[in-house]
C-alpha cells in the first residue's frame, strides 16, 4: 500500500459528487424531455444536400431560394469551410427527378454555381428501421456490458458500471439537446463506443479493488475504494490523455463530417472518466461490498 | 512472463513481417503486377459515389396474378361443372359466389394437389392460395408462402434486370445485392450524378404494341397520355405484341430523315406475330406503349414481316440509347420504390480523405510524443508497439479486402488512443511493482502478469462494442466497427507479444542495473 497521507481521498467527495451529477441527470432528463433531441435524415426522413457555390452568395438568398421551391421545413446551415452550407429538407419525395430539380432551380435563383457535393436521402420506413437498429444496438450492448461484469464480477459491481453508464449516455446525449447538435448514425456509433470506453474504465478500477480487497481483510470498503482509484488514477488519467489527443486531432482537422461524432467522444470520454472514480466505485461503498463478497466467490468456485 | 522461445519470436515476427508487407501493397501502385495484389476498398464516403436502396413493389404483381388466376378460374370452373356468378376481384382477393350444393365441389377441387389453379408447394407444405367461406361466398386469396414465393420470385427477376440495366451504363464494379425479402442494394461507386440510373431503375419499362382505337366505344379501350405532351389517345386494350418478344434494340440516326430513332428485332414468333399484325391493319394506326404512355403511333404504311422495325419519337441521342438500353435489359416484374439514397462527390470523397489522413498523421504524433514524455525509454517500447499495431491493423484490412470509411478512419485513430492504454496498464503495474521489487527482471514479470486479467477486461468491453454495432450498423458506421474491433485484436497481439519481447530484451539487457522508471 503506498502511504496512506499521499492519497488523494476521493471517498470525501462522493456525496458531494454524486449529488451533483444526480441533478445534472434531472437536467438532461428535462432537457431531452422539452426540447428533445435533434435527429437527422437518418433517423426522421427527409433529405441533406451538402452544398458548395462556386461564387460567394449570401446565407439569406440560399434561404431565400428554397422557400420559394415549397419544400416544406428546410434548414440551411454554413457547414465547414466558406461557401459550404448543409441543407436540410424535411420534404421525402420518392420522384427520381427530386435532386436534379433542386440543383436546376437553386444555380438560376442564387446567381452562382451550385454543386451537391453529397446527397442523403432517406425514406420514413428506413429512418423508422434505422432508429429502431440504433436503439436496440445501444440497449444491446448496455445488456451485454452487464452480462460480462456479472459474470466477472458480483452483482454490485455490475450494478456500479452500469448506473456509470447510463449516467454517462445521459448526460452525454443532453448535452447534445442542449446544443442542439444532429444526432444521426455516427452519433450512435459514439455513444456506443463511449460504453465501451466508460466499462472499460470502470473494470480497470474495479479489477484493482477486487484484488485489494482480497489483500487486505481489514480495511472499509472506501478506503479500499480510495487506494485503488489512487493506483490506477495515472493509468486512468493517461489513458484519457492519449485518447483525447487522439480524439481532439479528430475534431480540430478531421473535417466538418466527423465533428459530431468526435465531439460526442470526448464528451463521453471525460465523462466517462468522471463517471468510473465517482459514479461506479462509490455504489460499492452503498452496496457494502466487503472482503466476504469477494471471497464468497472463490469459495463457491473452487 | 518475459521468457520467450525462440520458435515464438520467430513467429511473432513473422506475422509481423508479413502483415507489413500486405500493409505496404496499399503503398503500391502497379498492384495488377504482383500476383496477390490485395488492397484496403476505399467505402463510397472517401472515393465518391452512390449508394441506393430500392424496395420492390409487389402490389402491382399480386393485383396481375389475381387477375391471371380469375381468368384461370373462370374456365376451370366451368370445365369442372362448378356452378358459379359473381366471380370478381376485391382489394386483393378474388370473390366468387357458389350455391351452397357445388361448395363442396369445389372444396374438393381446390384442395387437390394436383389442381392447376391452386399451386401446391411441397417445401412449404403448404397451397399458393386460402380460401374461406362466408354464405355462399367464397374468398380467395393468397397464403403467407404465396406471397412469400410472389416476393421472391419478383426480387430474383428486378435483381437480374437491375444488373442487365446498370451494366449496359458501364459504371465501374458496381454492387447488387438482395436486401431482406424485398428489397435491392446497389453501390455505384464513383457516380457523380446517379440521376441517369434513377431514371432508368424508375421505369418498369413494359412495352406492348396496341392500335389506336378508332371507334366511338369505349369499351376494350382506354386513353393514354403521349409522351411529352398533353395530348391523349384512345387506345385498345388488346396488347398485339409485347416487350418479351424483343432480342434486340438500338439507338441510331435515320438515314433518310436525320431523326433519332430506335431500331429493334423481334424473336421468331414474335416475328410472325408483328408480320400478321401489321398486315391485317395497314392503314391503322400502331400505338407503342412504355409504361402506359404513348411513345409514338404512325400508320401502317405496308405489312412488316423481317421481325425488325423502328420506333420514331421526340428522341435526343440521350433518350433513344436509354430506351434502347430499357428494352434490351427487359420489363421490371414490380415497380421499384428508392426508399434511401446517399452520395458523395468525388471532391467531398478527396477532402475528406486528406482531413481523415491528416488527423491520424497528428493524432499519432501527439500520442507518440505524450508516450515519450511520459515513459521515456519504455514510451519508446510503447511507440514501437504502436506503430506495429497500425501496420498489424493496415496489414489485416488489406488482406480482408476491407472498406475503408471515413468513420472507419476515426476507429483507427481512435485505436491509436486506446492502443497505447494495455502498455499503460502494464507499465503502471511495473512502476508499483518496482517500488517493493528489487529486481527489475521480476518488476516487469509481475507487471505484465498482474495487468493481465485488467487489460483483457479492459479490451473485451470495447470489444462488445464492436461486435454489436458491426451486426446492428449500416454502411459507414460498419466501417468505424471493423477498424475499432480489429485494432483491439492487434492492440493485444502488439501489447502482448510485440512491447512484451522488447521489454524483455530490455530487461535482460539491463538486469544488473539498479531499478530506475
Amino acid at each position: 500500500m503506498s502511504d496512506s497521507n499521499k492519497l488523494i481521498k476521493f471517498s470525501n467527495s462522493y456525496k458531494k459528487l454524486n449529488i451533483f451529477s444526480f441533478l445534472l441527470i434531472i437536467f438532461s432528463l428535462l432537457i431531452l424531455l422539452l426540447k428533445g433531441l435533434n435527429f437527422g435524415v437518418d433517423f426522421k426522413g427527409g433529405t441533406l444536400i451538402e452544398i458548395r457555390t462556386v461564387d460567394s452568395v449570401r446565407i439569406s438568398d440560399l434561404r431565400d431560394a428554397f422557400v420559394n421551391m415549397n419544400l416544406g421545413d428546410v434548414t440551411v446551415k454554413k457547414f465547414g469551410k466558406k461557401n459550404d452550407y448543409l441543407v436540410k429538407i424535411e420534404k421525402k419525395s420518392t420522384d427520381e427527378n427530386f435532386i436534379s430539380e433542386i440543383n436546376e432551380t437553386l444555380s438560376s435563383k442564387v446567381g452562382s454555381e451550385v454543386n451537391f457535393r453529397r446527397v442523403e436521402s432517406v425514406g420514413p420506413k428506413v429512418s423508422n428501421e434505422l432508429l429502431k437498429d440504433g436503439l436496440l444496438a445501444i440497449t444491446l450492448s448496455l445488456a451485454a456490458m452487464l452480462f460480462y461484469i456479472w459474470i466477472r464480477f458480483e452483482w454490485q459491481f455490475s450494478l456500479g458500471a452500469i448506473i456509470a453508464i447510463v449516467h454517462d449516455v445521459i448526460i452525454t446525449l443532453g448535452m447534445f439537446s442542449l446544443l442542439s447538435y444532429e444526432i444521426n448514425l455516427s452519433i450512435v456509433a459514439a455513444v456506443l463506443t463511449i460504453v465501451g470506453y466508460s466499462m472499460n474504465d470502470t473494470v480497470v478500477i474495479f479489477d484493482r479493488i477486487r484484488e485489494n480487497l482480497k489483500k487486505y481483510s481489514k480495511i472499509s470498503i472506501g478506503e479500499i475504494s480510495n487506494i485503488s482509484t489512487n493506483e490506477t488514477l495515472s493509468r486512468t488519467l493517461i489513458t484519457s490523455v492519449t485518447t483525447l489527443l487522439a480524439l481532439s486531432s479528430i475534431y480540430i482537422f478531421g473535417g466538418a463530417i466527423l465533428k459530431g461524432f468526435s465531439f460526442a467522444m470526448i464528451l463521453g470520454v471525460i465523462i466517462g472518466t468522471y463517471s468510473s472514480i465517482f459514479i461506479a466505485t462509490p455504489i460499492l461503498n452503498y452496496t457494502k461490498v466487503s472482503q466476504k463478497t469477494i471471497l464468497k466467490d472463490d469459495l463457491e468456485n473452487n | 512472463m518475459l521468457y520467450f522461445s525462440k520458435p515464438k519470436v520467430l513467429i511473432i515476427y513473422s506475422i509481423l513481417f508479413v502483415l507489413s508487407f500486405f500493409s505496404l501493397l496499399n503503398l503500391n501502385t502497379f498492384n495488377n503486377h504482383i500476383p496477390f495484389s490485395k488492397k484496403i476498398n476505399l467505402g463510397l464516403d472517401l472515393q465518391g459515389g452512390s449508394y441506393l436502396l430500392l424496395e420492390v413493389d409487389t402490389k402491382p404483381v399480386i393485383k396481375r396474378k389475381l387477375q391471371n388466376k380469375l381468368i384461370a378460374l373462370r374456365k376451370t370452373l366451368k370445365d369442372e361443372n362448378i356452378n358459379y356468378s359473381n366471380l370478381n376481384i376485391q382489394n386483393q382477393n378474388i370473390i366468387i359466389q357458389i350455391s351452397t350444393s357445388n361448395i363442396e365441389l369445389f372444396e374438393k377441387f381446390f384442395l387437390n394437389k394436383e389442381n392447376n389453379i391452386n399451386t401446391y408447394y411441397d417445401n412449404y407444405k403448404s397451397f399458393e392460395l386460402n380460401y374461406s367461406i362466408e354464405d355462399d361466398f367464397v374468398t380467395i386469396k393468397y397464403s403467407k408462402y404465396g406471397l412469400i414465393e410472389i416476393k421472391n420470385s419478383s426480387l430474383d427477376q428486378s435483381l437480374e434486370i437491375v444488373r442487365k440495366r446498370i451494366d449496359e451504363i458501364g459504371t465501374k464494379e458496381p454492387t447488387i445485392i438482395k436486401r431482406g425479402s424485398d428489397r435491392i442494394l446497389i453501390e455505384l461507386p464513383g457516380i457523380d450524378d446517379p440521376n441517369r440510373i434513377k431514371k432508368l431503375l424508375g421505369q418498369t419499362a413494359s412495352l406492348s404494341f396496341r392500335l389506336v382505337s378508332t371507334s366511338e366505344d369505349d369499351f376494350g379501350s382506354e386513353l393514354l397520355s403521349v409522351d411529352n405532351s398533353e395530348e391523349k389517345i384512345k387506345i385498345s386494350k388488346r396488347v398485339l405484341l409485347s416487350g418479351d418478344n424483343l432480342v434486340n434494340a438500338r439507338a441510331a440516326i435515320d438515314n433518310r430523315s436525320g431523326q433519332v430513332i430506335v431500331n429493334f428485332t423481334l424473336d421468331r414468333s414474335g416475328a410472325k406475330k408483328f408480320a400478321r399484325v401489321t398486315t391485317n391493319n395497314v392503314g391503322k394506326r400502331l400505338a407503342i406503349i412504355l409504361d402506359k404512355k404513348v411513345i409514338s403511333s404512325p400508320q401502317i404504311s405496308e405489312s412488316i414481316i423481317g421481325g425488325s422495325g423502328q420506333i420514331t419519337g421526340n428522341f435526343t441521342f440521350q433518350t433513344a440509347t436509354d430506351l434502347a438500353l430499357l428494352l434490351r435489359s427487359g420489363a421490371l416484374p414490380a415497380p421499384l420504390k428508392i426508399l434511401e439514397e446517399r452520395t458523395v462527390g468525388p471532391d467531398l470523397g478527396e477532402d475528406s480523405i486528406k482531413s481523415g489522413s491528416l488527423s491520424l498523421v497528428i493524432g499519432f504524433i501527439l500520442v507518440i510524443f505524450y508516450m515519450f514524455f511520459k515513459y521515456k525509454f519504455l514510451g519508446f517500447i510503447a511507440n514501437i508497439a504502436l506503430i506495429g499495431n497500425l501496420v498489424l491493423l493496415m496489414g489485416i484490412l488489406t488482406i480482408l479486402e476491407a472498406t475503408l470509411t471515413l468513420p472507419g478512419i476515426a476507429g483507427i485513430i481512435l485505436t491509436v488512443g486506446m492502443a497505447v492504454d494495455a502498455n499503460v496498464l502494464i507499465f503502471e503495474r511495473i512502476k508499483e511493482e518496482a517500488k517493493t521489487e528489487k529486481s527489475l527482471i521480476h518488476a516487469f514479470s509481475m507487471g505484465y502478469k498482474k495487468a493481465q486479467t485488467a487489460v483483457l477486461d479492459a479490451n473485451i468491453t470495447t470489444l462488445i462494442s464492436a461486435i454489436i454495432l458491426f451486426f446492428l450498423g449500416s454502411g459507414p458506421v460498419k466501417g468505424f466497427a471493423v477498424t475499432l474491433g480489429l485494432g483491439i485484436l492487434t492492440t493485444l497481439f502488439s501489447a502482448y507479444f510485440l512491447a512484451r519481447h522488447l521489454s524483455s530484451i530490455y530487461v535482460m539487457r539491463n538486469k544488473d542495473k539498479k531499478v530506475v522508471l
